[in-house]
């Protein structure tokens, strides 16, 4: 997990400086026909994070974008975009990547890229001379010319992205980036969105792929039922769902007695030797520091490793989503 | 609004640079000028083949057929049968037989053989000049026989040529020659023109908001533009690749009229001959026969150029804002639905109402006044097609005023609601929605 860490050391700061925020959506509510997709949400977007907009299939995620993208409007609650309410102007200001994402079949890539690059503000021959540099930098230079429907779905794919990142928004979203990448494409786009945060962009990033909201967000937001849950930087929120067990690796020794040594002060929950490897889980039931172990068990053994463990995103994400 | 021109740009470059487009604007109605040319070619070309019939006549009459283009009759004594007359043929190198019964005068039953096909022109040639000749010698037995003074001249004034002309009467008093049936078929083939222009357009205006849908390129594209001005930019772009066809279309026939008119028609000057009265001086000093140079004057006073200026007005206006109208709604159906098979649920009362704006149109050209006709002329779903029809017949202007703005607030009634159910439509997948389902979207 060290690229985690280093990826999570920005969001520190953010949570510690408490900037203002970037974009904030205040009460929203959205109802359909049959049903009511969100139900009093609010957000808060602060500048320069990496914001996961998590949930389950129908959770309401889709709907929300597509109110910060003003594709549709709020029935009620507003919208601030750096502290003014969010205009039709915001819109060449805001870059879109939606899940469901099409490009014209019989168009041609680079003539269809310019195409959408004008209509996010940008002249033609600007569009081209952008364009050409990141087609070379995603190695689809020589698909200028060609149809889309030639092109393999990641590859599509990659036009779709730099289209939506041409225009230098102060703000992405990305919904469900990447599905139908390859690995090795995957790795692409994670180090090119971590760049844009780099140079200061603001992200908006929704998917179900726990694994990389862990490895890239610095923020979360959970939505299920048309409600927000949780929100708040991914660390707290990790740290406040971590319920006190603890993992201890030691060098198998016959002769300690675990349960003795763990005392009444800790639970022991599972216990597993594997060759010159035993892993103890174990739960703190007092308020006693969490040291008290390790100095019981120092004299008896090699002691391997010591952690607190924290919930992964995926687990959080269930268990809240099933408690709801 | 730069936007809309971007849009309208892109929908009308991907459509014109299209092969299908170069070959249905161009290559189409270039083939079917080839076509007609060739057949008025066969048409007007004279028969030349040199051909000898040979005549058996039994009967009294001495040469009941003479020369008649490049054919000779060739009268023989000889009495073939019909079993020997593919010897005497084959001989004698003739390219038919024809026997005369002695009974000519009362039962004229004429028998030809020939190892050809007989051109129907040629015996239509010999139907006629045997039945004159017969006609003409009895004639003369009648006057000889009853020698009345005169019988000849009186029996000749029996037929009296009956001549109509139409006159329409205008406001101002005065009355203008014109010929209603020219007139109405061409109000009609330009009605016809725009029932499918609606048709054809507006299907590709559905089919590009259906491709958009399913291909989802337009969860993109509403990021960057309002829903409304990409249906307009659409809307606009797809009927300028009409136009253009249509233009290069009425130009190639106007090209082509005239080259077909210069090439079969005699040389006159349409300015003077709609304004002469002496048609017979004027047939004479251009070698013509008067019944077609009254034709062609009827056709030259229809399509006077200052008709054919006010026509052309009122059809590119209804050309173009009948399209409108229906393009709109056809947009919103195709945001609807996922796919074109479930578009028919709501295509199919359009398609009704246009298909009687059609039938309508074609029971205008026989009667243009019943109400029917009258009142379709102005609804605005009928009306594009009706009257174009009606204004062949002439059609007060406030008429015309008033069918022209209840098309206009229609078109931007529906856009109007199109738009809505459009915006909708095209994110929303799955099931086919219900019209119930359409109404609701309209309250979103």
């Amino acid at each position: 997990m060290i690229l985690c860490a280093g990826v999570n050391t920005p969001a520190h700061l953010l949570s510690t400086l408490t900037i203002m925020s970037f974009f904030v959506a205040e009460h929203i509510t959205k109802n359909y026909a049959s049903h009511r997709a969100l139900d009093d949400v609010s957000i808060e977007i602060p500048e320069g994070a990496i914001y996961g907009l998590l949930g389950p299939n129908g959770a309401g995620k889709t709907s929300l974008i597509r109110i910060i993208t003003q594709i549709t409007g709020p029935d009620s609650g507003q919208l601030f975009f750096k502290g003014k309410p969010l205009a039709i102007s915001d819109m060449s200001r805001i870059g879109y990547l939606p899940e469901e994402r099409g490009l014209y079949k019989k168009m041609k890539v680079g003539e269809q890229a310019v195409y959408l690059a004008r209509l996010k503000g940008i002249s033609r021959s600007e569009a081209i001379r952008q364009l050409k540099a990141w087609f070379e930098k995603f190695g689809i230079a020589a698909w200028w010319d060609k149809k889309v429907e030639e092109l393999s779905k990641g590859m599509a794919q990659k036009v779709q992205f730099i289209t939506t990142v041409l225009h230098q928004p102060e703000m992405l979203i990305f919904d469900e980036p990447f599905s139908g990448f390859d690995p090795i494409n995957v790795e692409l786009l994670k180090k090119e969105i971590l760049e844009l945060r780099q140079k200061g962009t603001t992200i908006i990033f929704s998917t179900h792929n726990m694994s990389s909201v862990e490895e890239i967000c610095s923020h979360i937001a959970l939505i299920n039922k048309s409600h927000k849950i949780v929100e708040g930087p991914i660390n707290e929120i990790r740290e406040k769902y971590a319920n006190n067990s603890y993992q201890l690796s030691i060098r198998p020794n016959d002769e300690i007695d675990v349960e003795e040594l763990a005392g009444k002060e800790f639970e022991v929950l599972s216990n597993r030797t594997e060759g010159i490897r035993q892993d103890i889980v174990l739960q703190k039931l007092t308020d006693c520091p969490t040291n008290t172990l390790l100095s019981r068990f120092i004299g008896h053994t090699d002691i391997l490793s010591y952690d607190k463990i924290i919930p992964s995103m995926h687990d959080i994400f269930i268990k809240l989503v099933k408690e709801q | 609004m730069n936007k809309i021109f971007i849009i309208i740009g892109r929908e009308f470059t991907t459509r014109v640079k299209k092969k299908s487009f170069l070959i249905t604007t161009i290559a189409v109605p270039l083939l079917f000028v080839a076509f007609y040319a060739f057949l008025m070619w066969m048409m007007l070309k004279k028969d030349t083949q040199e051909r000898q019939i040979a005549v058996i006549n039994a009967s009294s009459i001495k040469t009941p057929l003479e020369k008649i283009n490049n054919t000779n009759f060739i009268y023989t004594d000889e009495n073939i049968t019909q079993e020997e007359s593919a010897d005497y043929l084959q001989k004698n190198g003739y390219y038919a037989i024809l026997w005369i019964p002695a009974n000519v005068m009362e039962e004229a039953d004429i028998t030809i053989n020939s190892f050809s096909q007989i051109p129907p022109e040629l015996e239509s040639n010999i139907h006629t000049q045997l039945q004159n000749k017969i006609e003409n010698i009895k004639k003369a037995a009648v006057i000889t026989e009853t020698n009345l003074p005169d019988l000849e001249k009186k029996l000749n004034a029996t037929k009296t040529p009956v001549k109509i002309r139409t006159l329409k009467q205008s406001d101002t008093g005065e009355a203008k020659e014109s010929s209603s049936a020219i007139a109405s078929i061409i109000g009609l083939i330009a009605g016809m023109a725009i029932y499918m222009f609606i048709f054809l357009y507006a299907s590709v205006v559905m089919r590009g908001v259906i491709e958009e849908k399913t291909n989802r390129i337009i969860e993109v594209l509403v990021s960057s533009v309002k829903p409304f001005q990409f249906l307009m930019g659409k809307i606009i772009g797809v009927a300028s690749v009409g136009l253009v066809q249509f233009l290069i279309w009425i130009f190639i026939g106007l090209i082509s009229v005239m080259a077909l008119l210069s090439a079969f028609m005699p040389n006159i000057d349409m300015e003077s001959l709609r304004n002469t009265t002496d048609l017979v001086a004027m047939a004479q000093t251009n070698n013509l026969d008067v019944e077609q140079l009254e034709m062609v004057k009827n056709i030259a006073q229809t399509i006077a150029p200052s008709y054919i200026i006010s026509f052309f007005a009122a059809f590119i206006f209804f050309f173009l804002a009948g399209y409108l109208l229906y393009a709109s709604i056809f947009a919103a159906i195709g945001a609807a639905v996922d796919n074109e098979t479930d578009s028919q649920q709501f295509m199919t009362p359009l398609t009704i109402v246009l298909v009687a704006a059609l039938y309508i149109g074609i029971a205008a050209m026989r009667n243009p006044e019943t109400s029917i006709v009258y009142w379709a002329s102005f609804v605005p779903f009928t009306s594009p097609v009706v009257m174009l029809v009606r204004m062949a017949f002439g059609v007060p202007t406030w008429e015309l005023l008033v069918s022209a703005a209840l098309l206009i607030a229609a078109f931007i009634f529906f856009t109007w609601l199109s738009a809505k159910i459009y915006r909708v439509g095209i994110l929303m997948y799955g099931k086919k929605p219900s019209w119930k389902e359409l109404y609701k979207w309209l309250k979103y």
